[in-house]
């Protein structure tokens, strides 16, 4: 690791000028390892372990307030007791392993990196660690690459599933700015397509601190978070789907759509929700619903077998929901849950 | 310097920012029980109790856990008698190398906890639970490379269904 300096986050009240390149620290599982693979090399950390307010989950009537430094345990616990956080409940528990959502945090989760092979090996060229440089993940080993929203300069994927969730519980996260504004951006909008400047990921100002996540309270139908992997626990997934969705007389009334691990950021799918609603949920049209989503896709290789095993996975969980609407109209939350 | 406590004894926290607890107890505390395998947080070798939740101290930085309690191998046991889960170790031979063991057992000590405080496991969620299979889930972050597992699994529903 580079040498830095700590700043603990009370005694930061300037974020304007930092000195040289900051981050802040919260868990730190996955910036203390890039760190030690020298993709990270702050001068200065912001340490946020001593900020106590933001450990607080709370509720009003129109939202969920998850303050940022929560750690990935008791947000997991907190929406496994609301049917209509499940899916975020399902996401969390499906990542990582005990150890690490003990320490990860809601923040960090949102904003960590991606696990590209060949950005954390820095004997290879890539954009995102050192702009202009090359992608090097094109043309070579690439199978847990994006297939959607990427560009020439760079096909990393997003790894997060609490993300993935959040994107389809339509959250938000509220942040100050280096000048003392505060504002809200929907994750839906937090972060950027790679374009030709993959190493800027998000919409946020160089040291923006995210303060708590919001996330809306509306009606819930059911909610299954899928994540498909090479083993059943403590892996990536190579693709996943985050669905919640409503039924009323076989008509689907509302549905929300996210993917995991095939974009750049967690993936909305927009398209595919429009297309959805209002129609009779029959298997001919989840199966039409699955081209619509995976039209756009775009394999390098090594990933091409994801936009199958996506449109696949999509099928099933869109058919599982459904079924059980039907069965149990107005149900909310998993379809199994103890 | 704030504090750190380890094993029930107060230490000044490391000088160097950098140091992570693993490297802080092997290098400056001389104390090897939590064992260092990928140093990335992706084989549970050097799993730790800070403030008795289980955690990877290889991506802990020390500074961070000021004020903190941190319990090691070295500090399960009672004066005089050994941790049961450490007598189940012995009794199911749940270990050939034992590199994977200290890690493996702070796993196991914490899981008790996190199943006597109904934290959900992914497999809450699975058509087709059983304990048996959540145990195994709540374990999955704790690798061994001799597979030892089918013992380890083994010694840690033992001291579960005694509790
Ligand atoms: C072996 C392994 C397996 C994993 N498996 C999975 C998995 O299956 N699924 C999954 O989703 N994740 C997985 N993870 C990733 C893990 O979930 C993340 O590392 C974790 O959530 C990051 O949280 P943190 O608090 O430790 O973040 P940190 O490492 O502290 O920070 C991450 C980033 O967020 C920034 N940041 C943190 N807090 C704030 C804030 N309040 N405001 C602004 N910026 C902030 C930091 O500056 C940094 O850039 C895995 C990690 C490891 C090591
Ligand atoms: S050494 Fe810490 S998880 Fe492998
Ligand atoms: S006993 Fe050898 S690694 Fe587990």
């Amino acid at each position: 690791m580079k040498p830095f300096t700590v700043m603990p986050l009370e005694e930061a009240n300037d974020l304007r000028h930092p000195s040289g390149s900051t981050r802040f620290l919260a868990g730190g599982t996955n910036l203390v390892d890039l760190m030690k693979h020298q993709i990270e090399t702050p001068d200065t950390l912001i340490d946020l372990s001593g900020w106590k307010s933001a450990n607080t989950i709370c509720e009003d009537e129109d939202q969920f307030l998850i303050g940022a430094m929560v750690s990935n345990t008791a947000l997991a616990k907190f929406a496994y007791q609301h049917p209509s956080l499940s899916l975020l409940a399902q996401a969390l528990l499906s990542g990582a392993t005990v150890q690490l959502r003990n320490r990860a945090t809601t923040a960090g989760n949102l904003l960590q990196r991606t696990r590209c092979y060949q950005f954390y090996d820095t004997t290879k060229p890539c954009n995102k660690r050192e702009p202009g440089s090359g992608c090097s993940a094109i043309g070579s080993f690439n199978r847990i690459h994006a297939i959607l929203g990427t560009s020439p300069h760079c096909i990393a994927s997003h790894p997060s599933d609490m993300a993935t969730a959040m994107t389809a519980l339509d959250a938000s996260v509220n942040t100050i700015t280096p000048d003392g504004q505060t504002r809200s951006i929907p994750v839906r909008q937090l972060y950027k397509l790679p374009g030709d400047t993959p190493h800027l990921e998000t919409w946020l100002q160089e040291n923006e601190l995210i303060v708590n996540v919001s996330i809306p309270k509306h009606s819930a139908g059911t909610q299954v978070y899928k994540k498909v992997r090479d083993r059943s626990s403590y892996a990536f997934a190579l693709v996943s789907v985050a669905c919640d969705m409503q039924l009323k007389d076989g008509i689907i009334t509302d549905v929300r759509l996210a993917f995991g691990s095939v974009g750049p950021h967690p993936w909305h799918a927009q398209s595919t929700e429009s297309f959805l609603k209002g129609k009779t949920a029959t298997a001919a049209l989840f199966e039409e619903a699955a081209e619509i989503a995976l039209s756009p896709a775009q394999g390098f290789g090594g990933n091409d077998y994801k936009i199958p095993m996506l449109k696949r996975t999509l099928i099933h969980v869109l058919q599982q929901v459904a079924d059980h609407q039907s069965a149990q109209p107005g149900h909310q939350g998993a379809i199994y849950a103890r | 310097m704030p504090d750190i406590t380890i094993n029930g004894r107060a230490y000044a926290l490391p000088e160097d920012p950098r140091t992570t607890l693993l490297d802080f107890l092997h290098q400056e505390l001389a104390m090897f029980g939590a064992k260092k395998g990928c140093d990335h947080g992706q084989c549970g070798a050097c799993t730790v109790l800070v403030n008795d939740e289980r955690m990877n101290a290889c991506l802990l930085l020390a500074f961070q856990l000021a004020g903190k309690t941190v319990t090691t191998i070295e500090g399960i046991a009672s004066e005089d008698a050994l941790h049961p889960l450490q007598q189940a170790f012995i009794d199911k031979d749940a270990f050939q190398c034992g590199y994977c063991t200290s890690g493996q057992i702070c796993s196991g000590v914490a899981l008790q906890q996190e199943l006597a405080d109904n934290q959900p496991s992914t497999l809450w969620f699975d058509e087709h639970y059983t304990r048996l299979e959540d145990v195994k889930e709540r374990l999955s972050g704790n690798l061994c490379r001799c597979g030892a597992y089918p013992h380890i699994v083994e010694a840690v529903t033992t001291v579960t269904e005694a509790e």
